[in-house]
C-alpha cells in the first residue's frame, strides 16, 4: 500500500490510499463469486489488505455487489473488527477479557492511553501506534496478554508496555 | 499453523472412501503402519502454550530429530496437537509410551529431552509436575490429579491427535460414528438415540437436542444445519480448544445432524478473533473431502454434505442463533422474536438446526455408544459431561471436562488446585458476562453443578466459563466490567437492554468512583429487573445477572463503597490506597524495584514508604511482596 498523509487540516489521520481495483475484484468476484451474503467476508478481505476499508474500496463494493452505501456502513460499523479509520504502523491490543480483567488489564490500558495521549480505537497523530482493546483472545492462562502486531506477550505488566513504547518513541 | 512430521512409514495412498466399510478398512491399514514402540513427542500447541512458546519448542525438535544429532533406531514422531487444557503450566510435552509429563518447556530443553529421555531414558527433574503446596513429582500425565479427577469424553482425542493431520483422527475412530448412523440407522433412529442421551444444548440456554433436531426434520424445504462457534464470552475458550484440538469431531457431529435431518448444507459460523482455529478447520474440511468423508456422495452412499466456514467480525450478540444467522447473511447481527422459532424460519428463511461446538462434538459418541451409555454420566435433569473453562484466581487454569452434577468445590480446589497466593476464595462467576457471581464457600458452601442449581443461585450454565474469584476482587468492579462488557455489545434495537444497561452503567460507574449515593442499590435492582423481564433476547433477558447476583449476595461491598466509600477489596481506585506496615516491612526492597513510577522510597532492611501523590495504584507492590506488608487502606 502506498499513500501520502491528507493535508486537509492538522491532525488529520486520512490518507489517500491508492485502490488496486483488480485485486478488489479478484476478491469480490472470483473469491466470492459476487455474493451479497458473503459481504462480510469481503469486507474482512478488503480490510485485511488495506488494515481499513477505504472510502473508495467500500464504494466500489457497494457498486459491484449492488447493496447500498448505507447498508455496508451499517455493518462496518456495527461490528467492532472494521475499522472505517487508517491504523498505525503497530497495533497495540489489551485483551480485556475476565481473566485479564482481573489481573489489571483495565490499568494497562489506561497507563498507555495515558503516556501515549490516545484512547482505545485511537491512533496516535504520527500514525505509529493504534491502541485496542479485545474482548478475549482466549488466553486466560497467560493473563494479562498483550498482542503486538500479532505477537503475544503472556503475563504482561506495565514495564513490558513502557518497554515496547520506550522503542517506539525512540524510532 | 505446524506441520506434523512424517511417521517413519507413510501413510496409505489417498483414495476417496467408496462405501462405509472402506473406512474400517483403511482404519486398520492405517494402524498396521504404527510401530507400537516408537516413541512420540507430543507438544501442545493451543493458543496458551503457543503464546509461550511452544510452536519454537517444536521447531527445535524437529531440528534436532531430523539434524546428525539424532542416533536412536526409531525416529520418533513429533506430534503438535491442540490445547491440553492445562494452560498455566504450558508449553507441555508429554513423551509417549512412558506418558512422561514435561511442564514449560523452553528451546533450551529441547536437546536435553532427546538425549536424555528419549534416548536414554532418563527422567529430567525440572520439568516434573509438582503439585501445588507438594513437594513429590508426579512423572505421568495420566496420574496428575488436574486431569485424573475429569471425566474426558469430549475432549478425549484432545492432546492426543494431531489436528492438522485427518489420519491421526481416523486411528483415533473419527467418521466410524458417521459410517455407522449412514448404513444401520434410519435419521429417525438418530434422532431418537441423540433424544434419550438427554444431551442439552452446550451452548447455553440447555434446549433438549433431540427435541430440537426433530422439529427441524418435520420441516420441508431445503434445510441448513449451523455450527454455533462464535464464543464470544471473555473468559471462555471451549469451543476454540475443540475446533483447534479435534476438529473432525464436531464436523462429524454435524455431518450425522444433517443426515438425521434431512439437510446437505452446513454453515460454521467462527470467531476471528480465533484465527487458529479457522485455518485447522479449513484444512480438517479439505482433508475430509478428500477421503470423500464431507463433501459429495460420502463414503458412497448417495448423502451430500458441504460445510462452509463463515467468520464473525467481533460481535458478541451474533452468538445468539437469530442473530447469527442474519450475520451469516452478510447483514448486521440483530436478534429477531422469535415467536417462529429458527427450526422453522432461520438462514435464509429456511429450517436451521443451530448447535453449539460442544453439543456437536458430542454426537459421534452418542451415536456409537448410545443414549444409554452417555445419560449414565451426570445427572437426571442435566445429563452427560461438560467442558469448563477455568480461569481467574486459581492454581490450574485450563480446561475441565466434568459430569454434570459436581460439587463447584471439588472444581476449584480439587482440579483447580485452590486459590494462590493464600489468598481466600470469595466466589465463582459462572455463565459469561450474562452469568451470575456464587459466593462458595462463604455464604452458599457449595453447590452442583447443573443447569437447575446455577439458576436456582441466580446464575446460569451459559457456554461454560467458570472464573474464581479472590478476596482482592471488588464484586461492584466486576459487576461494572460485565455490565460495560454489554453495553458495548448490546445490539441497541430494544429500549430495556440499551437505556437499561447504560443508565446501571453509569450507576456502578459513580459508585466506584466514590460517589454513590443511597438508594443506587434499590434503583440497580429496579432497572436489572426490567431490563431482565422486558428484553427481547437472550441477551437482553439476562443482562442484569452479574449486577442482580452481587447485590443479592455481595450487598455489604456495595454499602462500603456507598456509606463508607471504602473499597474493601483494594480495586477501585478512588476508594483506598496503599500503605507499608512498618511492623511487618523487611525493607527488603523487592516492591521498590517493582514500582513502575519509583513512588516507594526506603534504605535497604529499613521501613519503606509509598508517596501516595506519585503512586497510580497499579498493585505491583501489593501483588509482589513476600510478607504482605502492603496493606489497604
Amino acid at each position: 500500500m502506498s499513500g501520502t498523509a491528507c493535508a486537509c487540516r492538522e491532525n488529520c489521520n486520512e490518507i489517500e490510499i491508492e485502490i488496486d481495483y483488480n485485486l478488489l475484484d479478484r476478491i469480490i468476484r472470483d473469491d466470492y463469486g459476487g455474493n451479497k451474503e458473503a459481504m462480510i467476508m469481503m469486507m474482512q478481505a478488503i480490510q485485511r489488505v488495506y488494515r481499513f476499508l477505504p472510502e473508495a474500496a467500500v464504494k466500489y463494493l457497494s457498486q459491484v455487489i449492488e447493496v447500498p452505501l448505507t447498508k455496508i456502513y451499517e455493518v462496518a460499523t456495527f461490528y467492532a473488527s472494521f475499522s472505517l479509520e487508517p491504523k498505525g504502523k503497530y497495533i497495540l491490543s489489551v485483551c480485556t477479557g475476565t481473566a485479564c480483567h482481573l489481573r489489571g488489564s483495565g490499568g494497562m490500558v489506561e497507563h498507555i492511553s495515558k503516556r501515549m495521549g490516545i484512547t482505545p480505537g485511537r491512533t496516535t497523530p504520527d500514525m505509529k501506534l493504534t491502541l485496542e482493546t479485545v474482548n478475549c483472545v482466549g488466553a486466560c492462562a497467560v493473563a494479562p496478554v498483550v498482542v503486538i502486531d500479532e505477537k503475544y506477550y503472556p503475563k504482561a505488566d506495565i514495564a513490558t508496555l513502557n518497554d515496547f513504547m520506550d522503542r517506539l518513541n525512540a524510532e | 499453523m505446524i506441520e506434523a512430521t512424517q511417521p517413519s512409514n507413510s501413510p496409505p495412498v489417498v483414495t476417496k472412501m467408496i462405501n462405509p466399510a472402506a473406512l474400517e478398512l483403511y482404519r486398520q491399514e492405517l494402524q498396521s503402519r504404527q510401530d507400537p514402540d516408537a516413541p512420540v513427542v507430543i507438544v501442545c500447541c493451543g493458543t496458551g502454550c503457543q503464546a509461550a512458546g511452544s510452536v519454537e519448542v517444536v521447531d527445535k525438535f524437529k531440528e534436532v530429530l531430523t539434524g546428525t544429532g539424532w542416533s536412536g533406531k526409531v525416529v520418533p514422531m513429533i506430534k503438535p496437537t491442540g490445547c491440553h487444557g492445562f494452560c498455566s503450566r504450558g508449553p507441555l510435552v508429554i513423551i509417549q509410551p512412558q506418558d512422561l509429563f514435561y511442564q514449560r518447556v523452553t528451546v533450551d530443553d529441547v536437546e536435553d529431552i532427546v538425549n536424555k529421555t528419549i534416548l536414554n531414558n532418563e527422567v529430567i527433574k525440572k520439568l516434573q509436575y509438582k503439585p501445588a503446596n507438594s513437594k513429590e513429582v508426579i512423572p505421568k500425565a495420566g496420574d496428575i490429579p488436574y486431569y485424573a479427577k475429569q471425566t474426558r469424553l469430549v475432549l478425549k482425542n484432545i492432546g492426543k491427535v494431531d489436528p492438522t493431520e485427518i489420519n491421526d483422527s481416523i486411528l483415533h475412530g473419527s467418521y466410524s460414528a458417521l459410517a455407522k448412523a449412514l448404513t444401520r440407522m434410519t435419521p429417525e433412529q438418530v434422532i431418537d438415540e441423540v433424544a434419550n442421551s438427554k444431551l442439552r444444548g452446550r451452548g447455553g440456554a440447555g434446549f433438549p437436542t433431540g427435541l430440537k433436531w426433530e422439529s427441524c426434520a418435520k420441516q420441508e424445504g431445503t434445510r441448513f444445519v449451523i455450527c454455533n462457534a462464535d464464543e464470544g464470552d471473555p473468559g471462555a475458550f471451549m469451543d476454540r480448544s475443540l475446533l483447534e484440538g479435534d476438529p473432525h469431531s464436531v464436523l462429524e457431529g454435524m455431518a450425522i445432524c444433517a443426515y438425521a435431518v434431512g439437510s446437505n448444507r452446513g454453515y460454521m459460523y467462527v470467531r476471528a478473533e480465533y484465527p487458529l482455529a479457522v485455518k485447522t478447520l479449513t484444512s480438517a474440511i479439505r482433508q475430509a473431502e478428500a477421503l470423500g468423508l464431507l463433501g459429495e456422495n460420502i463414503m458412497g452412499t448417495g448423502f451430500d454434505f458441504k460445510v462452509t466456514i463463515s467468520t464473525g467480525a467481533g460481535a458478541f450478540i451474533c452468538g445468539e442463533s437469530s442473530a447469527l444467522m442474519a450475520s451469516l447473511e452478510g447483514k448486521v447481527g440483530r436478534p429477531r422474536p422469535k415467536y417462529i422459532r429458527s427450526v422453522e424460519k432461520g438462514f435464509r428463511d429456511s429450517p436451521s438446526n443451530l448447535n453449539n461446538v460442544e453439543t456437536y462434538a458430542n454426537i459421534p459418541d452418542i451415536v456409537n455408544r448410545g443414549g444409554d451409555w452417555y445419560k449414565s454420566y451426570g445427572t437426571e435433569r442435566s445429563a452427560g459431561t461438560k467442558v469448563f473453562a477455568l480461569t481467574g484466581n486459581v492454581y490450574n487454569i485450563g480446561l475441565v471436562e466434568v459430569p454434570m452434577g459436581i460439587s463447584l468445590m471439588e472444581i476449584v480446589y480439587g482440579i483447580g488446585g485452590g486459590v494462590p497466593n493464600k489468598r481466600a476464595l470469595k466466589g465463582v462467576q459462572t455463565g459469561g458476562p450474562s452469568g451470575g457471581c456464587i459466593p462458595i464457600p462463604h455464604k452458599i458452601p457449595d453447590i452442583n453443578v447443573g443447569y437447575g442449581k446455577l439458576a436456582e443461585a441466580g446464575s446460569i450454565m451459559g457456554s461454560g466459563g467458570m472464573i474464581v474469584m479472590d478476596e482482592d476482587t471488588c464484586m461492584i468492579e466486576v459487576s461494572r466490567y460485565f455490565v460495560n462488557f454489554l453495553v458495548e455489545e448490546s445490539c441497541g434495537q430494544c429500549t430495556p437492554c440499551r437505556e437499561g444497561l447504560i443508565r446501571m452503567r453509569e450507576i456502578l460507574n459513580r459508585i466506584t468512583q466514590g460517589e454513590g449515593r443511597e438508594g443506587d442499590v434499590e434503583l440497580l435492582d429496579e432497572i436489572g429487573r426490567f431490563t431482565n423481564n422486558f428484553s427481547l433476547c437472550g441477551l437482553g433477558t439476562s443482562a442484569a445477572n452479574p449486577v442482580l447476583s452481587t447485590i443479592r449476595y455481595f450487598r455489604e461491598e456495595y454499602d462500603a463503597h456507598i456509606r463508607d466509600k471504602k473499597c474493601p477489596a483494594g480495586v477501585c481506585k478512588p476508594l483506598f490506597h496503599y500503605e507499608i506496615d512498618p511492623e511487618t516491612c523487611t525493607g527488603c526492597g523487592l516492591c521498590k524495584s517493582k514500582c513502575p513510577v519509583k513512588a516507594i522510597a526506603g534504605e535497604k532492611k529499613k521501613t519503606h514508604v509509598i508517596d501516595q501523590s506519585l503512586c497510580i495504584k497499579c498493585m505491583e507492590c501489593y501483588k509482589n511482596c513476600k510478607f504482605r506488608s502492603v496493606k489497604i487502606m
